[in-house]
């Protein structure tokens, strides 16, 4: 505006040129401004990479990084992880934390991921507007209780009401205070929302003139449910399983409270375990001298859980781009 | 045992004299094959459709015609209750196919639907290959025989005039058709369920004049097996392919008559109206 001043004055066709203007400068400023909190993000995520990249990897001389120290093999195949015990028998091998992660990961992906889409179902095809409405917020409800709570839970609900009666008094099997499967089954339960939110998003996404076309064809709402609807939807189902499951993997408190115990190379659901994220806290929760062997293996650790997350959730992004080609 | 008679039925399907469809063009001749008396539609409190009493003829097109939102499809829609889906809605009156109500209580929507197919005016496929395509309504009826199944989507591609561009891909996306073959791709969907009826909801007003016409040589050959209704905006179509045309306004019916006949010497004010483009 303040531009167009003099132009104005003189009648002819208003120059083009630009001169100095307050306006001008404030746009660049607010652009400057939101590049930086971009930039913020981006920042952080490299100093992240960059810190743990550095204390596992490589380090400057003198060669101080984790796998510097101990190799990559002995961390990969080796079945034992007592990195805190004494000197002469310190083990580094991640398998009995991966294997704690995985055990955690999968007694939750069954219990979540089926239970959230069969919730997206009904939301999507089957709940009245009305019914959708008193459902979702009570969803948000279960997604904003603390992790900590569902921990408290499992401990001391699940574990001697549910899982102790069922497989100690009833098949005899022989179940610790701490075991892996209650972990599993409350972590579970913190998926479901996640999954039947993302998956109810892709199921609504999918052209109602699929549905109407399957009726015309003699389909029961079922038959529509699971042979039109979710078949169309699936590649966006199946991102939000793998981002359900990323954050299962991650999940920490709920599971130190209910399942810790020793690093264990076992399947067993009953067996207390310890995961990636756990052995960090425990860790962290001690004494750790600077520079030990001790400390950088929670960057290898840490390394390894940032490795896992990034990637499924890269695979699930890709995954939901090829989605949206489908329907555009 | 109802299905392998369906099955039966679709291999052979009933012989078509031309006097049938000759018939055709003489309403009342002959008992109709689809009949509203006196129907009415809401949606909530909104009538869509008021005493709408038509007879829909067996073996011949019924073309639907009238101007934007005066109930035609709502009308078609109703005929094989796909309405139902839309809460809130309600019909008054009645429907019959073959002089039996279909909106009595006792009544199978599912079954009914098998019996009067329909075709969008989008086409929509589902994202799974041409064969399932095809094979899905035969499929949710419970058929798992794959001889009978491979002889079934030959069969409906080939009426629905697809089987030649598509016999060589059959397992192939059916997303990667083009526009007017992912609409015949439907049709023949629509008579893998070996309909009786045949209901088209603007069929080809979404393609372009080639595949136009050769949607209307089909539904051309189509008559001679199937009762076919379809609503079009193409007053040119309805004048090519039907038999009786009814003209909707406002949610009434306001004129029914031979095609011939209602196109070039109409009885109503209204029909003449917008035949000649002074309206509509």
């Amino acid at each position: 505006m303040a531009s167009a001043g003099p132009a104005r004055r003189e009648q002819s066709t208003p120059s083009l040129r630009r001169t100095f203007s307050w306006q001008r400068t404030r746009e660049q400023f607010i652009q400057g401004g939101l590049f930086c909190c971009a930039l913020l993000s981006i920042v952080t995520t490299l100093s992240i990479i960059y810190v743990l990249v550095t204390e596992a990897i490589v380090s400057l001389p003198p060669d101080t990084s984790f796998f510097q120290e101990i190799g990559l093999v002995e961390f990969f195949s080796e079945t034992r992880w007592t990195p805190q015990y004494a000197e002469e028998q310190r083990h580094y091998g991640i398998l009995p934390l991966l294997c704690g992660t995985l055990l955690i990961t999968g007694i939750s992906g069954l219990i979540g991921l089926p239970a959230g889409l069969m919730i997206a179902i009904y939301l999507s095809e089957y709940a009245t507007p009305r019914t959708r409405s008193l459902c979702k917020p009570m969803l948000e409800l279960l997604a904003g209780i603390p992790t900590i709570v569902y921990g408290y839970f499992a401990l001391k609900v699940l574990t001697p009401f549910f899982i102790v009666p069922v497989f100690k008094h009833t098949f005899g099997l022989s179940v610790g205070g701490f075991n892996a499967l209650a972990g599993g089954i409350v972590v579970g339960i913190m998926i479901i929302p996640m999954v039947a939110s993302l998956s109810e998003d892709v199921l609504r996404a999918v052209p109602n003139s699929l549905r109407e076309a399957g009726y015309a064809l003699g389909s029961t709402k079922f038959d529509v449910s699971a042979k039109i609807v979710v078949p169309s939807a699936l590649s966006g189902i199946l991102a939000s399983f793998l981002l359900a499951l990323s954050r299962s993997i991650g999940e920490t408190m709920a599971v130190a409270i209910a399942s810790t115990g020793q690093p264990a190379l076992t399947l067993n659901p009953l067996d207390a375990i310890q995961t990636m994220t756990i052995f960090i806290v425990n860790v962290m929760q001690g004494e750790v001298v600077a520079g030990s062997t001790l400390e950088k293996s929670l960057y290898a650790v840490a390394l390894v859980l940032f490795i896992i997350t990034l990637g499924m959730n890269m695979v699930s992004q890709m995954v939901l781009a090829r989605y949206r080609e489908v329907y555009q | 045992m109802a299905l392998v008679k369906a099955f039966t039925q679709f291999v052979e399907p009933p012989s078509s004299p031309v006097t049938d469809v000759a018939q055709g063009a003489a309403p009342g001749a002959r008992p109709p094959k689809l009949e509203t008396v006196q129907m009415g539609f809401f949606y909530g409190l909104n009538q869509a459709l008021r005493d709408v009493s038509l007879k829909i003829n067996e073996r011949a097109v019924t073309a639907l015609i009238g101007p934007s939102g005066c109930g035609k499809s709502t009308y078609l829609r109703s005929l094989n209750r796909m309405n139902d889906i839309i809460e809130g809605t309600r019909v008054s009156g009645k429907v019959m196919l073959d002089g039996e109500d279909i909106y009595a209580k006792d009544v199978d929507v599912v079954s009914l639907r098998k019996r009067i197919g329909m075709v969008f005016q989008k086409s929509t496929p589902f994202p799974k290959s041409i064969f399932d395509n095809v094979a899905f309504g035969p499929r949710i009826a419970g058929l798992t025989d794959k001889a009978k199944l491979t002889e079934i989507v030959e069969q409906s591609l080939q009426r629905a005039a697809l089987w030649n561009e598509a016999k060589d891909r059959l397992r192939d996306s059916a997303m990667a058709l083009s526009g007017g073959q992912q609409q015949r791709l439907c049709i023949a969907r629509a008579l893998a369920t070996s309909p009786e009826v045949l209901l088209m909801d603007e069929p080809a007003s979404a393609l372009d004049p080639a595949s136009t016409s050769r949607i209307e040589d089909l539904i051309f050959e189509l008559k001679q097996n199937y009762t076919i209704v379809i609503v079009t905006h193409n007053m040119q179509q309805a004048a090519r392919i039907s038999e009786v045309t009814a003209f909707f306004c406002m949610g009434r019916l306001v004129e029914v008559g031979q095609t011939k006949q209602l196109f070039t010497n109409p009885i109503q004010k209204e029909t003449e109206d917008y035949i000649t483009g002074r309206f509509g």
